[in-house]
């Protein structure tokens, strides 16, 4: 139930809405912080300016792994929106992130280092949430394909508001939102500079930039996916979790990786657990 | 039948001539020869019995079983006088009782628990046999390049070599033995001689710690031999003698429910499962081809496969349940510990207990999707560990360090090794490699089983953990330190090849796994359950374009492309050398390190592993508690 149309949508038409995206953020931030903003095109601006800039780079082999984390976060989207299976789709996801940790481990440079492993610790953080997301599904559905989850007929947050709210929990630690952007962050005030990110520059960091816009639109691809048997009722869920996740970011500080990987894990334990307790002996679908 | 023979034969023969092998040119020939037959044999066998269904051969074994005994009671004189010199009570105890349970058996039971096919094959026993047959012959290859530069280093230690091949072939010899017999006391014998032969190799050394660990190692695996020893008393005195595998597995759980939960029990400790984790942790003192081939192919591996064998027993039974959980949770807390290990080798032994224990939990759930999992498991278990190990091994007699902290920049100053490593740790858990299918696998059999969503969770879990401290190995490895100089020299050609064909192993295989799939576990599955699970065609395509763009990437740095300009990393203005020296501010020269997260104050080994033990000591005392209960009501 592969669909090559969609997967090609995406491919082309996600950057354009990521971006987009970026650029409302950062308007609807900077609002929210009493200044005007730049146009919701800077993004775009941004990026073609870093395109543009010297190819400075520590040594050779960052290319390589920039462009693998690059292919692998297309390839997930790509798969997600083509039907695929939720599982491998998250497999996927999590071999495009250990290829963007390689190539901050591979500069030896201390900022970056640690943002590898922050980062490596927000990996361990989320990953079983975003699972046990795809195993909630499967037990209302009984596929993991994509495609099938969305064709179900009844909407299917209804059977999982556990898993949903820990999804979005984790979808904080996914965008790089404050509280938890505890290994590189949109905004220069880090104490470890830009952690995972600092020693890219130039094209490789704007290959980093328009990978996380192809990465936003698939995460807001699997909040709707809870939401699938209602269209207009995804769209506004996505808009609402959207805008949610530029709130918590303009009003929580950054918490240490300890708090995050623990409150993550004792929520995803909790809301997991009940969840799918509750579906596999209570609820007949 | 010849093949079967020879098999287990063959390899004895070569083990008895290992021990009169003086001089290092003799023995490379013959074990390079006779590993080269080992495997080409197991291939012949893959080749003619693939498509015969399972197989039974009928034979007066009376001589055998005559010998089988003789052995058994000079194992046991062996073991006890090893256990007075060095004055172990505890192995002492068990070893009188085990022969005195054997002995009454032999006396009053063994006639009337004729076994009339003591031999077959099978697809799974195929699998097995290839696993041990080629994995098994390349480490010890790989052992005749790293013997010789171990005793090279180590002057103080006896060259014992002779004795060592002879019990590493002998080893492969028990292996054969063990996954071709279908009577159990013939298991039960196999069983024994992998117990005394870990005994042997991890005390190569004869230090005091080697010894110690020997010992460790030796009482665990006797327990387990004596609760096995029960089991066969149990069935030959309850259940008319009824002492093959092919009768037992299909004669009602009521009366077997108990034995089953004695050999589950006695799998758990050859395993390696919690509360008995710590004697393979323990064995990391031995050199490291022992390491490799306890946990890769031999030892560990037949504590899996009893369990995978008798999970159509468990199926849907509480004790089966309990054992599920007791590899469950052993899968969780061994993943969590790996995390606070520095050591590379502790690191390897931690990711194989927590992946047996994921086996061990396919076999407690026992359903046709487990155990298609649980067995894929195996496999690509075997070969990306067995790679890691040999590497290591290799790596260390170079830095002088099995520390991955003296790891760091490996990959320039040793590319090719750490290539290598890259490969086998890539194997064990990244996607579309072979580790991740088979998790991906269990995840789909837990979810369909009942009860099976507290499983997925601690999968779910236990799959990040082990996320994280592969990763960070890998980022280790690949970090490039400008000051380093290539040190990599002349690796021994022996290990080389044994290195080079693991790694190719492990990407053939991800390749050709729907195929194995196809050919040897889908006929089993539907022989012995009905039923077939395998991953849908859209998944396998993908699966191998993942594959095509992780083989096709690197090559990406070969493209043509504008110069980079090369820059020092970014130091917040301070002025760095390439090797990481800093004047601070009273002028005086700082070096800097840049070490991993071990995260002790959560995952460290000490507070963990006394949660597993205790937990799932007591998961145990469940599986026996229900198995007993069960007999009773039923």
């Amino acid at each position: 139930m592969i669909s090559l149309v969609y997967a090609a949508a995406f491919i082309l038409l996600a950057p354009v809405v990521g971006g987009l995206l970026a650029g409302i953020d950062r308007k609807i931030t900077a609002h929210m912080q009493g200044r005007v903003g730049p146009s919701i095109l800077q993004p775009f601006y941004d990026v073609g300016k870093l395109f543009e800039k010297d190819k400075a780079v520590v040594n050779d082999t960052q290319r390589f792994y920039i462009l693998s984390y690059f292919i692998f976060a297309i390839f997930t989207g790509a798969l997600f929106f083509a039907g695929g299976d939720l599982l491998l789709v998250i497999f996927a996801l999590t071999l495009a992130e250990v290829f963007l940790v390689l190539g901050a481990y591979a500069a030896n440079s201390p900022y970056s280092h640690v943002g590898a492993e922050r980062e490596l610790i927000q990996v361990m953080a989320y990953e079983p949430m975003v699972i046990l997301s795809a195993v909630g599904m499967y037990l209302v559905t009984r596929s993991f394909n994509v495609s099938e989850i969305a064709g179900f007929p009844q909407l299917v947050v209804i059977f999982l508001p556990g898993i949903f709210l820990g999804f979005l929990y984790t979808l904080t630690i996914k965008l790089r939102k404050s509280p938890f952007d505890i290994s590189t962050s949109h905004h220069a005030h880090q104490e470890i500079v830009k952690g995972v990110t600092t020693e890219f520059s130039g094209p490789n960091l704007g290959f980093i930039e328009v990978t996380h816009w192809y990465e936003t639109v698939f995460l807001l691809g699997f909040v709707f996916l809870f939401f699938a048997a209602n269209w207009i009722l995804g769209i506004i869920a996505v808009i609402i979790v959207f805008l949610l996740e530029l709130y918590i970011d303009n009003t929580n500080a950054r918490v240490k990786w300890q708090l995050a990987m623990k409150s993550t894990w004792v929520i995803t334990l909790i809301a997991a657990t009940v969840n799918l307790a509750v579906l596999a002996y209570f609820v007949v679908v | 039948m010849q093949l079967l023979l020879f098999l287990i034969l063959f390899p004895l023969i070569t083990a008895l001539f290992m021990l009169f092998m003086r001089t290092d040119r003799e023995r490379n020939w013959i074990v390079k020869l006779s590993g080269l037959c080992i495997g080409v044999a197991t291939v012949l066998l893959l080749l003619g019995y693939f498509d015969k269904g399972t197989l039974y051969y009928s034979f007066d074994a009376g001589m055998a079983g005559l010998v089988m005994f003789l052995l058994e009671i000079i194992i046991a004189a062996f073991i006890l006088w090893q256990g007075i010199k060095y004055r172990n009570y505890l192995v002492i105890a068990l070893i009188l009782v085990q022969t005195a349970l054997l002995v009454w058996f032999e006396a009053f039971y063994a006639p009337a628990a004729e076994v009339e096919f003591p031999l077959f094959i099978d697809q799974f026993s195929i699998i097995m046999a290839l696993i041990i047959g080629i994995i098994g012959s390349l480490i010890c290859v790989y052992a005749l390049g790293y013997m010789k530069e171990f005793h090279e280093h180590h002057k103080d230690y006896a060259d014992r070599r002779n004795i060592f091949f002879f019990v590493m072939f002998a080893f492969l010899s028990a292996m054969f033995g063990l996954v071709f017999s279908n009577s159990l006391v013939w298991v039960y014998f196999f069983w024994e001689v992998t117990t005394l032969c870990s005994f042997v190799l991890i005390g190569y050394t004869k230090t005091g710690e080697a010894t110690t660990n020997a010992f460790n190692a030796l009482w665990m695996n006797l327990l387990g031999g004596t609760a096995f020893a029960v089991a066969i008393l149990y069935l030959a005195t309850q259940a008319n003698g009824m002492l093959g595998l092919d009768q037992i597995l299909v004669s009602g759980k009521a009366l077997i429910l108990i034995p089953a939960a004695l050999i589950g029990f006695a799998g758990l400790t050859k395993a390696a499962q919690m509360p008995f984790s710590t004697w393979l942790v323990g064995a990391m003192v031995a050199p490291t081809p022992v390491s490799a081939l306890l946990h890769s192919s031999t030892m560990v591996k037949a504590g899996v496969y009893i369990l995978v064998r008798f999970a159509p027993v468990y199926a849907f039974t509480a004790t089966g349940y309990a054992l599920a959980f007791v590899g469950g949770l052993t899968f969780l807390i061994a993943s969590a510990i790996a995390i606070s290990q520095s050591n590379a080798k502790r690191v390897l032994a931690y990711s194989t207990i927590a992946n047996l224990g994921l086996v061990v939990a396919c076999a407690g759930i026992g359903t046709y999707e487990a155990i298609w999992a649980a067995i894929l498991l195996i496999i690509f278990h075997a070969i990306a560990k067995s790679l890691l190990f040999l590497a290591v091994g290799t790596v260390e007699h170079r830095i002088q360090s099995r520390d991955i902290e003296d790891m760091n920049g490996l990959i320039v100053r040793m590319p090719r090794l750490a290539a290598m490593m890259v490969i086998g740790i890539a194997g064990m858990f990244l996607a579309p490699f072979g580790m991740l299918i088979s998790k991906w696998a269990a995840i789909q059999a837990f979810i369909d089983a009942p009860f099976g969503f507290v499983l997925v969770i601690i999968l779910a879990f236990g799959s990040a953990i082990t996320v994280f401290f592969w990763a960070k190995w890998m980022g280790k490895l690949i970090v490039i330190t400008p000051s380093a100089q290539n040190l990599e020299g002349s690796v021994d050609k022996h290990e080389w090849a044994a290195i080079v064909s693991l790694a190719a192993l492990t990407t053939v295989t991800c390749f050709i796994f729907p195929i194995i799939s196809k050919v040897l576990i889908e006929p089993f599955l539907f022989e012995n359950y009905g039923n077939i699970a395998r991953l849908s065609q859209d998944n396998i395509i993908i699966m191998v374009m993942m594959l095509f763009l992780i083989i096709v990437l690197p090559l990406s740095i070969l493209l043509p492309h504008r110069a980079n300009r090369h820059l020092p990393p970014y130091t917040g203005g301070i002025i760095m050398t390439p090797d990481m020296h800093f004047t601070n501010a009273l002028g005086q020269k700082t070096g800097m390190k840049l070490g991993n997260y071990y995260l002790n104050a959560w995952f460290g080994e000490a507070r963990l592993l006394t949660v597993g033990i205790y937990t799932c000591g007591v998961f145990i005392a469940v599986m026996f508690v229900t198995a007993l209960a069960w007999g009773v009501i039923v």
